[in-house]
């Protein structure tokens, strides 16, 4: 196939990718929006096959049985289950970007080898043929394209298979924090540097392949450091590196379409991080170092008692409420409690009453993550609100329900500016008239941090599991 | 043990302390309950009610006394009632030590443990015993009713076939408890309410309630012990009255809730205030039963002045409420007992240790323990004190300064970004900075289109990106028709890797906006 065809393949192919993001912007055009992208993914797909010249026997196999894999996953994964998922698809970006760019280099060499022998270089066909009419200039900065995708591929990578384990919980979502972790990173960073340029020196793999080795020590250490509440920034940091990896193997190939593709993933997960980061009111870097919880904090001591409520005395104020808001968080999804929490909507709601559903940007472990477990659980979108949409409404609200949230509904964040959460942006609940909290034990939070909302007046707690405390008020709710 | 709720011997008294609910949850504490018969009739509770909540009825008080080892009561016991009572009992009822010493020392001679409901300390962990806050805050809702009935027009404004009806205008003086339910009476009734207090820190409160604060610029705060009220100086209640004189010819309705402890009500509203009024206006004086907030109140009654104001100083709302004051109060009896049965196995513990038992106590073994010490919790925080609003003009001034240095500030990138572009230009080739503009417009694009996301699909939006980010695949393809084996092998597992990214990618994206549904 011509260059031109192919380019302007890629064109549609990046135009199609931008309209399927662009889709997102509402439910409705966001389901035509993926079809955009699996089109324009399609499209360039083919048109790549097409102009290369061989190694179809390697290729279709690999493309087949990996896209069977995707599609039994895509089918399997239960929606709890998704920021692990996320995770997972990250590190494969990220290999694919630590391996492609090894083959790279080894395929510079086999070039620039035939070129010092003096051998014909018009057999070559594909990549090794854009390679041979390369300057030495064009080299050098090829070779730190290199470096860059197999440095970030490689963080990316062992990062994004540790937060699987920590969302998967086969890794304990504890922060680790070395003594002179910071230095650590530091130093193999130093380490990685120095063997870059060793690598921009003389060429070779080996110096490639410790970067690669080293990088993905400091990628693990990285995401090790930082606490299970701070997932969701985590999880939007890597997909924002597996954008950036991809950019920079489009660089190191000359392919446009990777680095569009990449740049648009790469902002797209800076941006989610930058959003998860304002919604903990907290700074970038200091998540990305890690160690949240440890902090000396001020906070006050909390006055006044947490005082119990039983089923029934919810479900009569449910009874006598107007107006009812439900502030779920990740407890409600380990409770597996959205099935129940959407019945009991239904009924509410079917009794003439305002029911609505209030989502802090960090409850769950991924950007959104609420949306879809209530989406899945039936819960109609319109009435699942973002915290700016419904913040205000809260003191004309009559009953409030927390199920499984702690530091996302804590006024601790606005009244005491010794808080470690202090200028936190929460749902301010307890302006609502009354407030139960369904929470399993009397514990603190993911950040440790005491909570004055149980201790308000109008706050009763009503203790128990969340799909068992759910199931309770939903048999003694007419149906 | 046995709790027994005798029949209030007070005339007009309506109200009783055991409900059979409250019974019920007291028996779950390991209490036997009891009352006498007719007891609840006045609060619309029969003795067949009892009987069903497992409640012994008891024919006569005197019978009622002997057998209960607690007795709990509403109104302090008659001297009479002290005077036939067996020795040695508990007693929780409202008491007032202070204005009854007389019967402070014939119960105390009487070797009983009193609890005074009107005692207990006014702090966060006591406010599910607060008896006087909940039955103030009946009286509170009575008095807007009591006004209501006396008042010739609506509450609230209407514009009617027949003509325009204004709404009427509401002043609550002294913003307690009983203060607060009365303004929030009177605004779900559609009036518009004014209310006045003392202390500066409860004029949030009165806002979030649906009234304006009548604000007096004044530098003092009303703000005693406990929550409630101090006497003020004479120079500031002089500017108060000028106030509430200001207020009266335009006022229909005045509520005067304001009392402090252990005094006589403060005259606040004067005769020349009523005499301003209009003729059909209605005062309710809350205060009566204390010599009242109002020159004219005359305590148990109601009156109406020659210019046609109605003046109320019923001195029984809650008991005009009965059967809710009945609930209420009975609920703070049970809450009271909670605390004092900490092993919920029927026996009363007396900590003296405990704030609330100890504020509560009055006399005990023999000894009178009242006063208690002092609380040491301030009922209502202070207000901080609030940092001087900026003038217009110098927020004005403070935005044109953030914007300038902003402004700076983004010359300043721009400079160093253009200046490292030109350098990487000089040295780079053609091509890599051909594919450095595509890199960067792209950068725009992608930051353009996802702030237009919606967050509700944030998962989805990380999914997609998923999916496309295994566009890496093209890399891997470019590379896998190579002749060396190394490279052959991981362009495969590249490809493989990156094909299970494009379908499970694309396809869990599908499969979540599937789900999305609208109502």
């Amino acid at each position: 196939m011509g260059y031109g065809l192919i380019s302007a393949a890629y064109v549609a192919a990046a135009v199609l990718f931008i309209f399927s993001l662009g889709g997102l912007s509402n439910q409705e055009s966001a389901k035509p929006g993926v079809w955009y992208g699996i089109v324009g993914m399609l499209v360039a797909l083919v048109a790549t096959i097409a102009s290369v010249g061989g190694g179809f026997a390697w290729l279709f196999p690999a493309l087949i049985v990996g896209g069977i894999v995707g599609a039994v996953v895509a089918q399997r994964v239960e929606m709890t289950g998704m920021p692990q998922l996320v995770a997972a698809l990250h590190s494969f970006v990220g290999l694919a970007a630590v391996f492609i760019g090894i083959n790279a280099e080894l395929e510079l060499n086999g070039v620039l080898a035939l070129k010092v022998s003096g051998a014909e270089l018009t057999g070559l066909t594909g990549f090794g043929e854009k390679l041979a009419h390369k300057t030495p200039v064009e080299i050098g900065i090829m070779k730190v394209e290199v470096f860059l995708g197999i440095f970030i591929g490689a963080v990316t990578f062992t990062g994004s298979i540790v937060a699987y384990g920590k969302l998967a919980g086969s890794i304990g979502s504890k922060p680790l924090t070395l003594s002179g972790r910071h230095l650590l990173n530091i130093a193999m960073v130093v380490v990685c540097l120095v063997l870059g340029a060793i690598y921009l020196g003389n060429g070779g793999v080996w110096p490639l392949i410790l970067i690669a080795l080293i990088a993905g020590v400091i990628g693990a250490h990285l995401v090790m450091a930082i606490g299970g509440a701070d997932m969701p920034v985590v999880v939007s940091m890597l997909n924002s590196y597996s954008g950036w990896a991809a950019a920079a193997i489009g660089f190191t190939l000359g392919n446009d379409l990777l680095i569009v593709t990449g740049a648009l993933v790469g902002s797209s997960g800076a941006i989610l991080s930058y959003i998860m980061c304002k919604a903990m009111n907290r700074r970038f870097v200091s998540v990305i170092l890690g160690g949240f919880g440890g902090e000396a904090s001020s906070a006050r001591a909390i006055e006044g008692e947490m005082v119990p409520a039983a089923g029934d005395r919810v479900a009569q104020a449910l009874q006598d409420a107007d107006s009812v808001i439900v502030v779920p968080g990740y407890g409600m999804a380990v409770a597996q409690a959205q099935a129940p929490v959407s019945e009991l909507t239904r009924r509410l709601r079917a009794q003439g009453k305002t029911v609505r559903f209030a989502i802090h940007p960090v409850a769950g472990r991924l950007p959104g993550h609420m949306n879809v477990l209530l989406a899945e659980a039936k819960v109609p979108y319109d009435i699942v609100l973002e915290m700016e949409e419904i913040n205000e409404d809260f003191p004309e609200t009559d009953v409030a329900i927390v199920i499984g949230a702690n530091d996302i509904v804590n006024p601790a964040a606005q009244e005491d500016p010794g808080s470690p959460i202090a200028g936190m942006p929460v749902l301010e609940v307890w302006k609502a008239r009354e407030v139960f909290v369904c929470k399993r034990g009397q514990g603190t939070g993911y950040s440790g941090i005491e909570n004055p909302l149980f201790f308000k007046e109008n706050t009763r707690m009503f203790y128990g599991d969340a799909k068992q405390s759910m199931d309770s008020l939903l048999s003694t709710l007419p149906n | 043990m046995k709790i027994g709720a005798p029949k209030e011997t007070c005339e007009g008294e309506a109200r009783v302390a055991l409900t059979p609910d409250s019974a019920q949850r007291l028996q779950k504490l390991g209490y036997n309950c009891s009352v006498e018969a007719g007891a609840g009739a006045a609060a619309s509770i029969s003795d067949e009610a009892y009987r069903e909540a497992g409640v012994t009825v008891v024919e006569n008080a005197a019978g009622l006394w002997a057998q209960s080892d607690i007795v709990v009561k509403v109104r302090e016991p008659s001297l009479k009632e002290v005077a036939g009572a067996p020795e040695g009992k508990i007693l929780v009822s409202f008491v007032w030590p202070a204005q009854n010493e007389d019967l402070l020392r014939a119960l105390n001679e009487k070797k009983m443990s009193v609890l005074a409901m009107d005692m207990v300390p006014r702090i966060s962990r006591a406010q599910k015993m607060d008896a006087l806050s909940s039955m103030a805050n009946i009286a509170g809702y009575r008095a807007v009713i009591e006004a209501g009935a006396n008042f010739g027009r609506f509450f609230t404004g209407q514009v009617t076939a027949a003509g325009k009806v204004p709404p009427a205008k509401v002043l609550v003086v002294g913003a307690g408890v009983a203060g607060l339910a009365a303004i929030g009476a009177a605004v779900s009734l559609g009036a518009i309410v004014r209310a006045f207090d003392v202390r500066p820190e409860v004029a949030e409160q009165i806002q979030s309630m649906g009234a304006e604060f009548l604000f007096l610029d004044f530098e003092e705060s009303g703000a005693g012990e406990g929550g409630y009220a101090k006497p003020s100086s004479p120079e500031f209640r002089e500017k108060q009255l000028a106030l509430f004189r200001e207020q009266a010819p335009e006022i229909d309705i005045v509520i005067t809730t304001a009392l402090i402890p252990g005094r006589p009500a403060p005259k606040l509203w004067l005769e020349d205030m009523v005499k301003a009024m209009k003729s059909g206006s209605v005062v309710v004086d809350l205060a009566a039963e204390r010599g009242g907030n109002c020159d004219l109140t005359v305590p148990d009654d109601k009156i109406v002045t020659g210019k046609g104001v109605t003046v109320v100083g019923y001195t029984d709302f809650p008991s005009r409420m009965a059967a809710q004051a009945s609930a209420l109060y009975a609920t703070n009896i049970r809450h009271m007992m909670d605390d004092l049965t900490p092993e919920k196995d029927g026996n009363p513990v007396i900590d003296m240790e405990d704030d609330v038992i100890r504020g509560a106590l009055v006399c005990h073994r023999g000894e009178v323990t009242f006063p208690p010490p002092a609380p040491k919790i301030q009922a209502i925080a202070k207000q901080a004190p609030k940092p001087r609003e900026k003038t217009l003009e110098e927020k004005a001034a403070a935005t044109a300064e953030a914007m300038k240095k902003a402004g700076r500030r983004h010359v300043g990138l721009m400079t160093i970004g253009t200046v490292l572009v030109l350098l990487l230009g000089l040295i780079a080739p053609a091509s890599f900075m051909q594919h450095l503009t595509v890199f960067v417009l792209a950068v725009f694009v992608g930051y353009q289109v996802i702030w237009n996301v919606t967050p509700a699909l944030h998962t989805p939006l990380m999914a997609v990106t998923n999916a496309i980010s295994g566009i890496i695949v093209l890399g891997a393809v470019l590379q896998i028709g190579s002749g060396s084996t190394w490279v052959v092998i991981l362009a495969t597992i590249s490809v493989l890797i990156a094909a299970i990214n494009l379908t499970g990618g694309f396809l869990v994206t599908k499969r979540m906006l599937a789900m999305f549904h609208k109502s």
